[in-house]
């Protein structure tokens, strides 16, 4: 099989739709977002202007930003938190025949829609809701409840790249660190924690990326929460290139966030 | 490195909590729809299955599932032709600008979905209304929604490829095939049970979809998970919403757990 056309065959559907559709439209947002609107009709004005990524550095986005990327190292570590420990869990310390059980107990929520578990999170934070009857108080809706959802939405991202990463652990290694005289929390920090680096930092590319651009959670368990996802809706309609200096703030923020990551090996591990 | 029963129990224990913290919001939800209680408050002073029997003439829920079915269905016939040329094409052939294309087609999927939002609705107000006049509506939910669905697809198309190797394809060929028969006798008998895995993973994303979907929908086409949105800050469409939402649930799992029989647990992990 290697005749060009036959190649050019293959790609040139999929590539005209994705160049197209999707880098185009890419592309038109980074534009857009030089660009002005007319303050009295509200349209577009192909203008190049840089005064939409000088307002982002205004106090009230500056404060939007800090706090949207807040929340997504919030939810980071707490994922990490829970999954380092469950992972080890189902990987060193429960029976073999449990473990294909464990991965797909914690795979099968991640199949059930993001927006009815968020909606669950909204009627146990409410007032008179499980929470308050369970333990005596709820957080209501805001910046707490926004974390705890977000954590528990992408809990399943971190837990599945650190349990792969735990059985590609030799356990040879554990024990040659037990020969050498290491109780189990040092043998933890110098044996296990490095090698599980770029397992970490793969789940963690998913939490962050997914809490920094959320706007639909913090609707629903945020009240009147403020972070970026949901100031870039605020202004889509009135002021589309603001909305698109916001949105490529993200990409931005993203984009250093995997170039940190990058040396870890994470990406690799994709 | 032994562990002691002490600490095997103690992780025992952490594993038990965090189950229940996974599975405990999606037990409220399901319990929810039977509540009593209008306003859902804990615990539930009674049983009943009107919410069922309510949400099942709505009309709301009714249209909008019509509209999630038939933009999934659109997209996801287009992510598979797509999905699987492109599949093709990058395992079965080696050229310039291989790793970009690779990188491009996991971009819909990487971005944050607002990004993507906000660029599909630029182009809806930009190009396709001035220049096509075509709206926001059920077109413009298929095109966002094939987008991301062609990484699912090719996803689950390279996996299996890569798995065939291409000794079969070479052996038909020697044996006279032009490549159009060949793909026809040898590679898609092959490939069809990751083919069906990646168009029920694909459906499953489309019917779920809600973060894209927002920016590319009009006002009179929600599809489902918009309903329940628009439809979640009303308090006196509360119950039919829950039953709404656990309905969605087994939606949402059937075709994966589906998928993931056909081709296998990468399957289901491709979800993300």
């Amino acid at each position: 099989m290697g005749s060009k056309k036959a190649l050019a065959g293959l790609l040139a559907p999929p590539l005209l739709w994705l160049v197209v559709a999707y880098l185009g439209a890419l592309a038109a947002i980074f534009a857009t977002a030089f660009w002005t609107t007319d303050p009295f009709t509200n349209q577009v004005v192909r203008v190049f202007t840089t005064e939409n990524i000088r307002a982002l550095f205004e106090p009230t986005y500056l404060r939007i930003i800090g706090r949207t990327l807040l929340i997504a190292a919030t939810v980071t570590v707490l994922c990490i938190v829970i999954a380092v420990p469950f992972a080890f869990f189902m990987a060193r310390v429960a029976p073999a025949r449990v473990r294909g059980l464990l991965v797909a107990a914690v795979l099968v929520p991640l199949w059930a829609s993001y927006l009815v578990k968020a909606y669950a999170w909204r009627t146990m934070v409410q007032p008179g809701g499980v929470l308050e009857s369970a333990l005596g108080s709820t957080p209501g809706y805001g910046l707490g409840a926004v974390v705890l959802t977000l954590t528990y939405l992408w809990l399943p991202y971190m837990v599945l790249p650190v349990y792969a990463g735990f059985e590609r652990l030799p356990a040879s290694h554990l024990e040659a660190s037990a020969d050498l005289g290491a109780h189990g929390l040092t043998t933890f920090r110098r044996v296990i924690l490095p090698s599980l680096l770029p397992s970490i930092a793969a789940g963690s590319i998913f939490t962050f990326s997914l809490s920094l651009g959320d706007y639909i959670a913090v609707q629903i368990v945020g009240g009147t929460l403020q972070v970026l996802g949901t100031a870039v809706l605020q202004n889509i309609t009135l002021d589309l290139p603001f909305a698109a200096a916001l949105g490529t703030a993200s990409v931005v923020i993203m984009v250093l966030y995997l170039l940190a990551v990058r040396r870890t090996g994470a990406l690799d591990n994709l | 490195m032994r562990l002691g029963l002490g600490s095997r129990l103690g992780f025992g224990a952490f594993a038990a909590v965090v189950l229940a913290f996974i599975y405990v919001p999606i037990g409220v939800v399901t319990l929810n729809s039977f509540n009593s209680d209008r306003t859902f408050g804990w615990p539930p002073p009674g049983l009943t299955t009107q919410w069922w029997s309510l949400a099942l003439e709505a009309q709301g829920p009714r249209d909008a599932i019509a509209t999630s079915v038939k933009a999934g269905l659109g997209a996801t016939a287009i992510a598979l032709v797509l999905g699987s040329l492109l599949s093709l094409a990058l395992t079965r052939y080696a050229f310039f600008g291989k790793h970009a294309i690779s990188i491009l087609v996991v971009l819909p999927i990487a971005l944050p979905g607002i990004v993507t939002g906000v660029a599909l609705q630029s182009v809806i107000t930009n190009v396709l209304n001035p220049v096509f006049g075509i709206n926001a509506g059920l077109f413009t939910i298929v095109v966002g929604h094939a987008t991301f669905c062609i990484v699912v697809v090719f996803n689950n198309v390279t996996a299996r490829l890569r798995r065939l190797g291409g000794s079969l394809e070479a052996a038909s060929a020697d044996l006279g095939a032009r490549p159009l028969t060949t793909f026809r006798l040898v590679t898609f008998p092959l490939l069809r049970s990751a083919v069906i895995a990646g168009a029920l993973l694909a459906f499953a994303l489309s019917f779920d979809e809600i973060v894209v979907t927002t920016f590319t929908a009009g006002p009179g086409t929600p599809t489902l998970p918009i309903w329940i949105f628009n439809n979640l800050f009303r308090p006196n469409q509360a119950p039919v919403v829950n039953v709404v939402a656990v309905v969605l649930i087994a939606v949402s799992i059937i075709p994966v757990w589906l998928a993931q029989r056909l081709a296998g647990s990468s399957a289901a992990e491709s979800r993300l």
